[in-house]
């Protein structure tokens, strides 16, 4: 047996004692998610015991090292891991901006001292992180924005304002673009951390046509941070959130596959209702339905690909754009089909049997995917750019 | 297993890619078409194949082959593709290996050699309509003394006059649709009563519809079991299949890479066509799509290298995506090059031919996924 195969039969071992019934169930509303934080409150036992678990076994941030709060996985030991969760399906014990987007950037960008403290936080769930990227005037032009850092001496007084910030108003702290330099438009901005309690931060949720509120606007007024919470250098931010561009637009593409079960086809089956031979009644939604599992299926080699050759160095920089760009036309994709399926049951918006109408907000949540975090047409400039090297791009 | 090719896998690619380039680029599909060559492919090169080993990559090294997979097969498939290579290396040295490897020892014993030396050349005769319907195999052959005596007509089998043997895969047993009952033979092309009428397709391909009447073979023509022939059966499919996807992410990257490369070329308004948004958004999302279908054929070549019971569904996928993405990839082709693409003097027009071909063998992009959602219960 290679270690790799003893790794495999511990992992699954450990998953079967520690992982409760309830965390292997598909998520079917925002509070099964636990997102950590200041404020975070458990929803069950199940969810704490889970949670309490993984982080006792550095589970909640597996490939990171050791010394920061994460097991140390090697990435195939990281990428069984993956696979044992998902093969029991188990839930993420801990979701965070700060795992999937910060993180990755401060083991990039940051001192030894802020990886030990902000890693090490993110790890163990304590702080909840949102991101302050996009301002009214600037969504795909990111690199216009205008919110403005005043360099005090020890300390820097931001004024400004954000928009998009997801969950600002449940988050405790925020890592943000602030120009520095109004001379230089790429060489002008740098990376800030601060605690979203400083005196002058403000946030005010905005209500999209899924009703629900996940963004906010937020607003800098004299917000002071001092000069040592800043990742990277001066003027040098920018380097940083494209790094983090990447690790979110990788996050975001993961939503075309779904909830884990494969064949969304087979999912819906018992609602559409199936003829003799045990096919769909509806030939024509079944062939759409057929194409997406296939489609599905094929990204799903393509994610597992993506980040086998990230992890041994051997993807394309620009990648992580044409991931992002193929993952989030197949999640709107699977929410038409999925409303489509629905009929006009799921068109029912604020009763108690369609959980509050989670089927038509989430598709309506879905049209945003191929708009944060980049737009489809930016994806594909990027491609035509940097991969595809076109002229004028 | 990690979804990327190891350092033997890159340096087998790095070989293949310089000597299908250097020896069969597609100025050699041309040379043949235009001198109306009757085979439709190159017998030397069919030896030079030898010479390099390809032709036993599906070969055991017990049986002096080099024990390889399916993978490594699609390595050259995909050059092949790439190049619109005209060879038989797909219908014998990967569809009909598998066949043989999944059916009896004296059969190997009798073929392998010549394959492996180039020699030999196999046809497979499976299908008896236009469109691909393995399930419904209706021809038939009925016991006559030690062996069986096959009657019927098989469509579509490429390089079927030019084949020293053919795979038939004919009824002996139930009715179509029955799932027991269908019988895998080797038949020589010269056995007595068989005869093939070869058309030349769009693609310069040659595939013959063979007549059987009353061809006779021994019992030791069986590959595999009696009434058993599912298994097999699905061996060749499989392979086939998951070799004409890689086949096709071949013609469908070569036809990219051309047009990607004419983007940065031809000029109009003043300024390269590629500068133009409308184009760079289209050609961006053939990228995209073209890498994913290449990382389904891999899943796929992978999970039937290891085994792995989800190979079935994988290589359906496989085959579906990259039919769908290579089709995308040629239309895109042809109408970016504008009218030079409509001239039989540019090859991108060829890459188009060859897709329409390899879409259709074993099971075009509609059949696959119809096949997934069976697969998945509705």
């Amino acid at each position: 047996m290679t270690d790799l195969d003893s790794f495999r039969s511990e992992t699954r071992a450990w998953l079967e004692a520690n992982c409760p019934e309830e965390m292997r169930q598909p998520i079917k509303g925002e509070d099964d998610v636990y997102w950590g934080g200041r404020n975070a409150t458990f929803k069950s036992d199940a969810q704490k015991s889970w949670f309490e678990a993984c982080l006792a076994k550095g589970y909640t941030v597996p490939e990171w090292p050791k010394e920061y709060g994460g097991a140390g996985l090697s990435p195939a030991e990281g990428k069984i891991l993956r696979q044992e969760m998902g093969r029991i399906k188990a839930r993420s014990p801990l979701q965070s901006f700060g795992i999937w987007m910060l993180g990755p950037a401060l083991l990039h960008f940051g001192t030894e001292e802020q990886k030990v403290h902000y890693l090490g936080q993110i790890a163990r769930g304590e702080i909840r992180w949102c991101q302050g990227y996009s301002e009214p005037g600037s969504g795909s032009d990111l690199v216009s924005l205008q919110t403005f850092g005043e360099d005090k001496g020890d300390h820097w007084v931001v004024n400004g304002q954000k928009i998009w910030t997801s969950y600002a108003d449940k988050c405790d702290w925020i890592f943000c673009l602030v120009r520095t330099n109004k001379e230089d438009k790429y060489r002008g901005i740098s990376f800030l951390l601060f605690d979203m309690e400083t005196p002058g931060v403000t946030t005010k949720p905005i209500k999209l046509i899924s009703g629900n509120s996940p963004f906010c606007e937020t607003f800098f007024d004299n917000v002071t941070v001092p000069k040592d919470q800043i990742v990277g250098e001066l003027n040098r931010g920018w380097d940083v959130a494209k790094y983090l561009l990447g690790h979110e637009r990788e996050m975001i593409s993961g939503g075309g596959l779904g909830d884990g079960s494969a064949s969304l086809g087979g999912k819906v089956k018992p609602e559409i209702g199936s003829n003799a031979l045990g096919q769909l009644d509806d030939p024509m939604l079944r062939a759409d339905l057929a194409h997406f599992d296939v489609d599905v299926l094929a990204f799903k080699a393509m994610a597992e690909k993506f980040v086998d050759e990230m992890k041994a160095k051997k993807s394309h920089p620009a990648q992580p754009n044409m991931m992002k760009y193929a993952g989030t036309e197949l999640n709107k994709r699977r929410h038409e089909l999925v409303m489509a399926s629905g009929g006009s049951d799921a068109l029912e918006w604020e009763s108690e049997g369609s959980h509050h109408g989670a089927k038509p907000r989430t598709w309506l949540r879905t049209k945003a995917n191929s708009i944060e975090g980049g737009t489809s047409e930016v994806m594909l400039n990027v491609i035509s750019k940097r991969i595809l090297e076109l002229p004028g791009a | 297993m990690a979804m990327y090719l190891n350092d033997d896998q890159s340096a087998l690619q790095d070989s293949v890619r310089d000597f299908v380039s250097t020896e069969a680029p597609v100025s050699h599909l041309r040379g043949l078409r235009d001198a109306k060559d009757e085979d439709g492919f190159s017998r030397k090169l069919w030896q030079q194949f030898a010479e390099m080993g390809f032709n036993g990559i599906l070969v055991s090294e017990d049986e002096d082959g080099l024990g390889m997979g399916h993978l490594e097969a699609g390595i050259v498939l995909e050059e092949i593709g790439r190049n619109l290579t005209p060879s038989p290396f797909l219908t014998t040295s990967v569809a009909g290996v598998a066949a043989l490897n999944a059916g009896g020892k004296h059969l190997r014993d009798k073929y392998i050699p010549g394959i492996l030396a180039g020699e030999t050349i196999l046809g497979l005769a499976i299908e008896e309509g236009p469109k691909h319907r393995p399930d419904k195999i209706a021809m038939e052959a009925s016991r006559s003394g030690n062996g069986f005596k096959l009657n019927g007509r098989k469509s579509f089998v490429i390089h079927g006059a030019s084949a020293d043997a053919l795979i038939v895969a004919a009824r002996t047993a139930g009715s179509a649709g029955d799932e027991e009952g269908v019988t895998l033979f080797m038949v020589d092309r010269d056995a007595a009563g068989l005869s093939a009428e070869s058309a030349r397709l769009v693609d310069n391909g040659q595939a013959a519809a063979v007549t059987f009447n009353g061809v006779e073979v021994d019992a030791d023509a069986v590959i595999g079991e009696v009434d058993q022939g599912q298994a097999v059966l699905t061996a060749l499919l499989q392979a086939g299949r998951t070799g004409a996807a890689a086949e096709m992410v071949g013609v469908g990257a070569g036809a990219m890479d051309m047009t990607v490369d004419y983007l940065k070329q031809r000029k109009q308004f003043g300024q390269m066509i590629g500068e133009f948004q409308a184009l760079q958004h289209r050609a961006s999302h053939l990228y995209s799509e073209m890498e994913i279908a290449r990382a389904a054929v891999m899943k796929a070549q992978q999970l039937l290298d290891e085994g792995n019971a989800g190979a079935d569904v994988m290589v359906s996928v496989a085959k579906a995506k990259a039919g769908r993405t290579a089709n995308l990839a040629v239309r895109e082709g042809v109408q970016m090059h504008g009218g030079i693409g409509m001239t039989d003097e540019y090859d991108i027009g060829f890459y188009m031919k060859r897709d329409r071909a390899l879409s259709e063998f074993m099971g075009d992009a509609n059949y696959h996924a119809n096949r997934v959602a069976e697969l998945n219960g509705y």
